[in-house]
């Protein structure tokens, strides 16, 4: 039954969007710190990305079946995971995230995430009616909320954002009724204006976070303090036309203005250097990439290989969505990077990791 | 195990399709907001990015420089360097303050006060913590370029004057534009920018003040300077130099001959109007000014009893006592209705209108002499005080205050020097104007010899003398060579008036019992007429005591030869308590006879151009070799303003 695939099964179309994407990384982190003294980072990120590769391959030839049986275990180990993180963890920034393992640093809510979108793909899976119930739906929220908190609790708003799209993607797919969908959205945007709206978000958010709030709604107020980040990502983006300032002439990457702009600031360092058409290539991209993804879900075997790929599509949609958003200055400062071009070993092992999964799903779905 | 996950197929095409519209939807809208931005908006964020990058640091241009008639230079500049801080951030530069306090020797309150004051002014602009930076904060600044990103080394120029308050008075200083001068100057001045504020700086501020440049640098986002982009820099137009009336020689006589006493000294060239020397003691350094003058330095220079400010030479409006005798001989002479032969007999003291007036000759150390019986001649020599009241009461205030105005006192001279005072010449229309009542006939016997209610400058005097001994031409007393439109004021005495007048004067010097003869120079025409003037009344001083603010003021006017002068020299001694003559002939003496002495070097060919200058002071000058600071271009020769539109304020 379980015949090994062969390698022509593979999403090579896939891979060669990927491969794209990654490129277009390396290109733009070579140029933003070839200068600096941050030089040599394009080569650690190709050592990442073909790192990266081969966990995606071999985490293919795993049977998505035989990871999804092991939900439970893996779940809660996420949880005591991330738990251990708030105890032991490394801080950094004044955030704990990160924890030492192998002679490495590890982010471990990025393999949280991993771990999120398989869970909940089994737990959609085994919902046996067309149709979510209320129950159903508030017993995958308990399931998300948890490591949610404990996410939000490093504090790491950013990667516990990414928790939502993958229950809202999921649930819709697995039959949620309008109702709920309208009081969740309600519920939703209540909260998104509470965050916005001083008295109440003094409440809920730390001071950071809620000085990046107000640095995104005024960014030009303080231009060298809070709102320094997004006024000089718009700056860059703006600067650079249709056409761009050329590979290596972006005077806001090279001189330093744009904030990290090698890893969650790197769109807009392409953007000053390629122009509007250099995005233009690098959305395009992305779209391949999500569109290819949803397109995996649809030829998936069986519904849970369905809500694997659509858990990793909204994943790395949201991640596309809220760091290119930022970056024009549309939404505030979040820490999320942006999915293969940023650079960072946590990340992109995670989204590899991710796509290791769609391509397992891919792999065996003529097998049966 | 009825179920499992693994069997169920069901798939939700309809919603995965959605989730896909969705994708393309958000790619969609996110390439909008980038249209946005790269599109609509580019141009305004390629400025913004621009304003980014490039930082504008000005480039000084040098002041022009000041020669002497003969080239040599007077005041130059030398290079310098202050210290600016970046205030962009106003975090970064709190968080610096203590490193900069330490590095560079100022302490923090100040600092924080230099902020505060500041305050108003745009945040880019950068401010000036030092002005005047030694080589070691240059070192500092230069090893601290990446850890102390607010600071930066602004390139100037520095006034550099002659030692010693040299010719101080007349070349005046520099100092950074007040906000007024600022706002008249039409946008021309920025803060910061220096300018003339007193003398011939302040005079000739537009020729010798250049145009400032700009550099352009490319910095990082930490306002590092990126040395190796380089972007095109817009040069800075050097001052005019302007040559003065000035001779050093005859300048240093006159500084040296004056000494440290509180006075002034005007030599002119009566032909030409031409300044030669000009001293006013107490002088303050102007070097001194040249960088930033402290408060309290400056305070106590306003509040200095001396009043080292004031150019007495072109501001003092004192009485010019004895030497005002010329002007009534000459009234007298010309007037005819007094004749020629008139003799006074002098006891000491005469009677006029119910009142004693004393001859000087009466208070003389020598106890109460008198003069005895004199004539216009013997009363010019001598000096003798009854002569001159009795023809100052037949004249009339009326006529004296005519020949007077004439003369030019109560009017300005028109040198090129601002804030000239314009004296006093008192008439009946003076005292109905200024206190509405008719003039006492008694106030004319001192007007006569000078006294009362006349103050003249020394400017003036000089002029004046010069003029009568010309024939009644008083030429535009000017500092500028080859000035244009010298204004010259005609008043033509007969040449029996000035041949009776210049004789009497050379008299002083020349003949037994003139008041100056200890000046006699052999083989020279030195004339003059000596003045003491008092400072307050007899009857007061001996009410009030021996003080020395009411000691004489000691003048002495010279000039040679007797006809048709080549050089007049005004001097005044202040609170000297002695006679003219002795007190200030000598400086007059001493500058006069500089002149024949260079002039007949000249004419033997000895010499070409005097002895060469030393160069102007050197005070604490900074030469820092990490910034390569442009040579001056050539000066040019300054046009010249019409010497008749100057307005010296």
């Amino acid at each position: 039954m379980k015949d090994a695939p062969g390698t022509r099964d593979y999403d090579w179309w896939l891979i060669a969007i990927l491969a794209a994407i990654c490129a277009l990384g390396v290109v733009e982190i070579y140029s933003a710190t070839h200068a600096s003294n941050l030089a040599g980072m394009h080569i650690k990120q190709v050592k990442w990305l073909l790192f990266g590769f081969s966990i995606m391959f071999i985490l293919s030839r795993i049977d998505y079946h035989l990871i999804l049986d092991q939900a439970l275990i893996l779940y809660v180990v996420c949880l005591a995971a991330l738990a251990a993180v708030l105890v032991l963890g490394g801080s950094r920034f004044g955030a704990k995230r990160w924890i030492h393992f192998l002679g490495q640093d590890f982010q471990v809510s990025e393999l949280a995430k991993l771990i999120i979108i398989i869970a909940l793909a089994r737990f959609f899976a085994e919902v046996r009616s067309d149709q979510l119930d209320l129950r159903d739906l508030l017993k995958a929220g308990m399931l998300v909320g948890v490591p949610l908190a404990l996410i939000l609790k490093q504090p790491d708003l950013g990667t516990a954002l990414v928790l939502v799209p993958m229950l809202a993607v999921g649930a819709f797919l697995a039959g949620l009724k309008w109702q709920h969908a309208a009081v969740f959205t309600l519920a939703g945007i209540m909260l998104v204006g509470a965050v916005f709206y001083p008295p109440v978000s003094k409440h809920i958010l730390k001071p950071y976070q809620r000085e990046r709030i107000t640095s995104f709604l005024h960014p030009e107020d303080d231009a060298k303090g809070s709102g320094y980040q997004l006024l000089q990502s718009k700056i860059a983006v703006g600067s650079g036309g249709f056409w761009g300032k050329g590979f290596g002439n972006g005077s806001q990457n090279q001189l330093g203005y744009i904030p990290v702009r090698y890893s969650d600031f790197i769109m807009s360092a392409w953007a000053e250097e390629q122009g509007f058409k250099g995005v233009l290539l690098a959305l395009g991209l992305y779209m391949a990439l999500l569109l290819r993804l949803v397109q995996n879900a649809q030829r998936a075997k069986d519904r849970a290989g369905m809500f694997l790929v659509m858990g990793v599509a909204a994943a790395l949609g949201f991640h596309v969505l809220v760091n290119v958003a930022m970056v024009i200055g549309a939404m505030p400062v979040t820490g999320i990077p942006l999915p293969l071009m940023s650079y960072g070993g946590s990340a992109t092992l995670f989204v590899f990791m991710a796509i290791g999964l769609v391509m397992n799903v891919r792999l065996r779905r003529f097998v049966n | 195990m009825s179920y499992s996950f693994h069997s169920d197929n069901r798939l939700p095409q309809t919603r995965l399709a959605v989730v896909s519209y969705i994708i393309v939807g958000m790619i969609g809208l996110l390439l909008l907001g980038f249209w946005k931005l790269q599109v609509i908006d580019s141009d305004k964020y390629g400025q913004l990015a621009e304003q980014n990058r490039v930082r504008s640091i000005p480039i000084i241009a040098p002041r022009g420089r000041m020669l002497d008639r003969d080239g040599r230079v007077l005041v130059d500049n030398r290079p310098s360097f202050s210290v600016l801080l970046l205030r962009d951030d106003p975090k970064l530069v709190q968080q610096y303050l203590p490193a900069i306090s330490d590095g560079l020797g100022i302490s923090v309150d100040d600092l924080r006060e230099q902020l505060q004051n500041t305050r108003n002014l745009p945040k880019f602009q950068p401010i000036v913590i030092k002005p005047e930076a030694s080589s070691a904060d240059l070192d500092f600044i230069e090893s601290h370029r990446s850890d102390i990103p607010v600071l930066e080394m602004l390139s100037v120029s520095r006034r550099r004057y002659m030692p010693g308050g040299f010719l101080g008075h007349a070349t005046g200083y520099v100092g950074e534009a007040s906000e007024q001068q600022i706002e008249a100057s039409n946008g021309k001045l920025r803060p910061g920018d220096v300018v003339g504020k007193s003398g011939l700086e302040r005079q000739y501020n537009d020729i010798l003040m250049g145009t400032d440049g700009m550099r352009r640098v490319v910095v990082n986002s930490v306002g590092k300077e990126m040395k190796d982009m380089r972007l095109t820099e817009q040069e800075a137009i050097p001052g005019k130099q302007i040559t003065l009336t000035i001779d050093y020689d005859l300048q240093q006589v006159a500084e040296q001959s004056l000494g440290a006493r509180p006075g002034a000294v005007v030599a002119l060239d009566p032909r030409t109007g031409e300044v030669l020397a000009l001293v006013s003691r107490p002088t303050p350094d102007p070097n001194d000014f040249a960088v930033r003058i402290p408060k309290e330095e400056w305070r106590q220079l306003n509040e200095d009893p001396l009043h080292p400010l004031f150019n007495r030479a072109i501001q003092a409006q004192l009485a010019p006592g004895s030497v005002f005798k010329i002007v009534t001989a000459t009234a007298m002479l010309e007037d005819h209705s007094i004749p020629e032969s008139f003799t006074t007999f002098c006891p000491g003291y005469g009677t006029f209108y119910g009142r004693q007036f004393k001859c000087w000759v009466y208070s003389s150390k020598k106890g109460p002499t008198s003069h005895g019986s004199t004539d216009l001649h013997d009363a010019i020599l001598k000096s003798c005080d009854v002569f001159f009241y009795t023809i100052a009461m037949k004249l009339g205030i009326d006529r004296l205050a005519f020949y007077g105005d004439k003369f030019g006192i109560g009017h300005k001279t028109g040198i090129d020097l601002p804030s000239e005072e314009t004296g006093l010449m008192p008439s009946e229309q003076w005292v109905e104007r200024v206190f509405h009542r008719k003039w006492y006939a008694g106030e004319t016997i001192s007007v006569g010899i000078g006294q009362g209610a006349i103050t003249t400058t020394p400017l003036q005097l000089a002029r004046l003398i010069g003029g009568i001994a010309s024939g009644g031409d008083f030429k535009q007393p000017h500092m500028i060579k080859d000035a244009q439109n010298v204004a010259d004021e005609k008043y033509p005495l007969s040449e029996h008036t000035v041949e009776r007048i210049t004789e009497a004067m050379y008299g002083v010097v020349n003949e037994p019992g003139g008041t100056g003869t200890q000046l006699k120079l052999a083989g020279i025409e030195l004339s003059g007429k000596s003045g003491t003037a008092q400072v307050i009344g007899y009857a007061t001083r001996e009410r009030m005591g021996k003080q020395k603010k009411f000691e004489d003021n000691a003048w002495f006017v010279g000039y040679a030869p007797r006809r048709n002068p080549e050089i007049c020299v005004a001097v005044l001694v202040q609170e000297s308590g002695k006679h003219g003559g002795e007190e200030s002939g000598p400086v007059a003496r001493d500058i006069i006879k500089a002149y024949y002495d260079k002039k007949n070097k000249k004419i033997n060919g000895t010499v070409t151009a005097g002895e060469p200058v030393p160069t102007p002071a050197s005070r604490a000058a900074v030469v820092a070799p990490v910034v390569a600071i442009k040579p001056p271009k050539p000066a040019v020769v300054a046009p010249l303003p019409d010497a008749d539109k100057q307005d010296p304020q």
